[in-house]
């Protein structure tokens, strides 16, 4: 039985032998490793940490972005019965030092220069540190540190090991067990200290295994592993459903090069934040507005056709002849080249989650033929918890329980869920856990939802973010955030007014699709600042608030939370001044403490504010940002439904 | 670092020249040398000659009188080719690239001086002339990595910005695998950000590659952080010779750059 990934690399590497494993582009060329391949450079570098002193129980930091080396660094620590701890590439040396004291790390394997750099930083400070191991050694030669190592020098020590201890790796192997600790993953968490969520081999090997049974994943399929290693999705997906399936994780040349690399692997299997579907939409729309008379008319026509038959011909409904011939034609003209040029002609199954997407942009995707599907996850569920299965798509819900996943809503409105993906705990933190996890194995997820008429679920907001105003009206600000986002204009919302007479909003626009806008329009702008401020911009965002105070009007539930006031922030938030998380989500308490004058000003009915806020850039240093906002009204609608 | 060097590691020395367009003299009797893997900074005032060094050194003009020592050897008169093919390579201060063509082919032409087949192969390209081409465009995709370039490499040089431009031209210059190289102005009309990325880029071909590097740079800091020493000139005369910090307390150097007070 391989109940250990380190077992079903064992067996893959004789089932799928050649097939390739992992590809990496280096140097403009794509380099492939099979399944054979690979086996042998994880057991190698395997054998090069036990000679190194890394044993069983033991901690392996990996600190880098999507590279295969890294990727064999998981299994080889899970193979001698250690535990990988993937850290996020971009945290700064601080959180850096949080995790690798937090999970008393005792190896650190670094991707290059600036990881192993920010390791050395505090390497006095985490004394359990004994070894740090790089993969690019670019920079690094002059490094005189003696508890430094190249990855391949470790290989090589692994292969002098392995002569003298020839049945140590096998035995190691045999002794692990589905019931062991395979991974600690941090959350990057909401709220104060990242946690460390503790997942067994059983917990990701089940649930991988489930869900790539749901959507018949094989061998076949490839997929763009680009998120970040440290997260709970990437792990499952290059990893988990890697290894389960025996398919091949394609890891770009660099972050910024992702968008080329996606069209030259054409993945079959692909998972991107509803942010990327919704940059790639913006993206797409712009560049339309620049070609010719021709192709706009051409595209546009035969989106027409794609918005009223494309999602019934992709989920198989019954489509008139006409319709799917017209079709077929617009499929050669636009889709095709179209999904070409963002590396979508391959895809079978995407999936997008962690927000809600816009329903304009998911209809887009699926009208063309790209099947995105939403699911609902956690990293304490080893992701899944619901699915949309394949025909059965929709904007607004997240979809049916996964297999062998329990789901029950409390009195409270609160989605609780049982699976055989529940983590153990979290690493070092008994009264988190038992917050979080009962006795009986149910898991609190935090989030407000509801079952819909069709058997899917619904979320709305965090359970905890859900209030009243003080009118007693209900308010959702996610909810509403959400409507906003929907806008290209909008990139990011925050709404407050909980135990507030009325609905505020802090706006940041967007610098691409506003700035692309201003200059079709003639306005001129130095800064993302100067935009910010710009009174046509103003205009534009107070429109977009309208409209979904329209919106607002019309649902019987949260009529009474319309937004009255709103001002578009002169910074853009940013994860490293705190306000957002790593996977971008609002810090709605940081934000509230940090932005408390603004706050004051929307109800104390000011119409300007000053403000100075601290930033951090990106190589640590600090700065101020002093600015002048305007708040504005927007317009209110009478609620339709009470006046009915 | 500047101890490592030694003083008959001499890479280029420069002697007695002297170059004059018509009346005007824009370098008189100026010596100096530049040592095996050093940086050498050329500053001076506007106009005081430095691009017309480079231009020396690089075979585009000719001085009327002095010396040209590369290795050891006095170098003949040449043309900038010849010298190209000596191991000098440069960068422009006004970005001399092919707008409309990509960043790699940008690269591959600074490969031209290092490519052996015929016009005739290679419009065939079948045989050495493929083998050739691969084998250079392995070289210049180490050097696409090195410059972390990878997200242009076939974006048109036109459409970048300047700063990337100015990256690029340097990879073009490394993409000769030069002995020496000429930068002129490489930070010129840059941010800090973009100044602080070339500079380290600079020093990494220094270290790495152990490229020999002469530079014409206006930001002192710049100056005094990177070069191991520092020539002077004004009004196409030598004012100082030394380390950044003898041609900084220089009296001659100061009174060129704040001007002189006559009381």
């Amino acid at each position: 039985m391989n109940d250990t990934f380190p077992k079903l690399l064992i067996h893959n590497a004789k089932q799928f032998a050649e097939r390739p494993a992992i590809r990496e582009k280096d140097l403009g060329i794509w380099q492939t490793w099979s399944w054979l391949e690979m086996r042998d450079e994880i057991f190698d570098f395997a054998n090069g940490l036990a000679s190194l002193g890394f044993k069983r129980g033991d901690k392996l930091a990996i600190v880098g972005t999507n590279r295969p080396r890294l990727y064999w660094g998981i299994c080889a620590a899970q193979c001698l019965g250690g535990i990988p701890v993937p850290v996020y590439a971009d945290s700064v040396a601080e959180e850096l030092h949080y995790v690798l004291d937090h999970a008393e790390a005792s190896i650190v394997l670094a991707e290059d220069q600036e990881q192993v750099d920010k390791v050395l930083e505090i390497k006095d400070e985490v004394t359990r540190v004994t070894h740090i191991i790089y993969d690019d050694v670019r920079g690094l030669k002059d490094y005189q540190e003696t508890f430094l190592h190249d990855f391949t020098d470790v290989q090589q020590l692994g292969r002098r090991y392995a002569k003298d201890h020839p049945n140590f790796l096998k035995q190691e192997i045999e002794t692990g067990q589905g019931s062991d600790t395979a991974i600690i993953l941090y959350t990057s968490g909401t709220t104060g200290r990242p946690k460390g969520v503790v997942l067994t081999h059983d917990n990701v090997l089940i649930t991988s295994a489930n869900s790539a049974k749901e959507d018949k994943l094989t061998e076949k399929e490839d997929m763009l592993s680009y998120l970040p290693l440290a997260w709970v999705g990437d792990h499952i997906f290059s990893y988990g459903q890697a290894y389960v399936t025996g398919m091949c994780s394609n890891c770009p040349e660099s972050q910024t090069t992702v968008q080329w690399d996606i069209r030259e692997i054409g993945p079959t299997y692909y998972f991107a934040p509803p942010r990327v579907f919704e940059q790639l939409l913006t993206s797409v729309m712009i560049r339309m507005e620049d070609a010719s008379r021709i192709k706009q008319r051409l595209f546009h026509y035969f989106m027409k056709v794609a918005k009223r038959c494309g999602t019934d011909i992709l989920d198989d409904n019954p489509v008139p002849f006409l319709d799917r011939i017209t079709y077929k034609l617009g499929d050669w003209l636009v889709f095709a080249p179209l999904k070409n040029t963002m590396g979508f002609s391959r895809i079978r199954v995407a999936y997008t989650a962690g927000e809600a997407i816009g329903p304009e942009i998911f209809d887009f995707f699926r009208s063309l033929g790209v099947n995105i599907k939403q699911l609902y996850g956690q990293t304490e569920a080893a992701v899944f918890i619901t699915a949309q299965p394949d025909g059965e798509v929709y904007a607004d819900t997240v979809g049916k329980p996964s297999p062998e996943v329990e789901i029950k809503i409390t009195d409270d409105g609160e989605v609780i869920y049982r699976s055989p993906g529940v983590f153990q705990c979290y690493y070092k933190n008994e009264e988190a856990t038992r917050e979080t996890k009962n006795n009986e194995g149910w898991v609190m997820t935090g989030d407000a939802g509801y079952f819909d008429e069709k058997g899917h679920l619904k979320i709305i907001d965090r359970a905890k973010d859900v209030g009243k105003l003080n009118t007693g009206a209900l308010f959702a600000p996610k909810y509403i955030e959400n409507k906003l986002k929907f806008f290209p204009e909008i990139k990011e919302a925050v709404a407050i007014g909980r135990d507030m007479d009325y609905v505020s909003v802090i706006v940041n626009i967007d610098l691409d699709a506003v700035g692309n806008w201003a200059e079709r329009n003639n306005i001129p702008y130095s800064s993302y600042q100067e935009l910010a401020a710009h009174s046509r911009i103003y205009e534009m965002i107070k429109a977009n608030i309208e409209k979904v105070n329209r919106d607002l009007s019309e649902d019987s539930v949260l009529s009474g939370s319309q937004i009255q006031r709103f001002l578009i922030l002169h910074k853009e938030l940013d994860a490293d001044d705190g306000e957002l998380t790593r996977t971008r989500k609002v810090r709605r308490r940081i934000i509230a403490e940090k932005y408390d004058a603004l706050i004051d000003a929307f109800y104390s009915g000011e119409i300007q504010c000053e403000v100075s806020t601290e930033v951090t850039f990106e190589d640590g240093k600090k700065g101020t940002i002093d600015g002048d906002i305007r708040i504005v009204d927007a317009e209110i609608y009478q609620p339709l439904k009470a006046a009915s | 670092m500047q101890d490592i060097v030694k003083e008959d590691d001499i890479l280029l020395e420069v002697r007695n020249i002297s170059l004059s367009f018509g009346g005007v003299k824009a370098l008189e009797d100026v010596s100096f040398d530049i040592r095996k893997g050093e940086v050498r900074a050329i500053i001076g005032p506007n106009g005081a000659g430095k691009s017309s060094m480079l231009n020396v050194i690089n075979g585009f003009y000719h001085p009327q009188e002095g010396q040209i020592w590369f290795n050891g050897q006095l170098r003949n008169r040449m043309k900038p080719h010849q010298v190209a093919k000596l191991g000098i390579a440069r960068t422009f201060q006004n970005i001399a690239l092919f707008k409309g063509m990509s960043t790699l082919d940008n690269l591959m032409t600074g490969r031209y001086i290092k490519m052996h087949s015929n016009l005739f192969a290679q419009m065939i390209w079948k045989g050495p002339a493929q083998r050739e081409e691969i084998e250079h465009r392995q070289k210049v995709e180490e050097i696409i990595d090195f410059l972390k370039i990878q997200s242009i490499r076939k974006t048109p040089v036109g459409k970048l910005p300047y700063g990337m431009q100015k990256r690029v031209e340097l990879g073009r210059a490394l993409a000769a695998e030069s002995k020496l190289l000429l930068l002129d102005e490489p930070m010129a009309g840059m941010n800090l950000e973009e100044k602080e990325d070339m500079c380290r880029f600079v020093l990494d071909v220094n270290e790495q590659f152990g490229t020999t590097i002469a530079l014409i740079e206006h930001d002192m800091g710049v100056v005094m952080d990177i070069s191991n020493r520092v020539v002077v000139l004004d009004y196409g005369k030598k004012l100082a010779d030394g380390s950044p910090d003898e041609v900084r307390n220089n009296a001659a150097v100061i009174d060129a750059y704040l001007g002189v007070s006559h009381d």
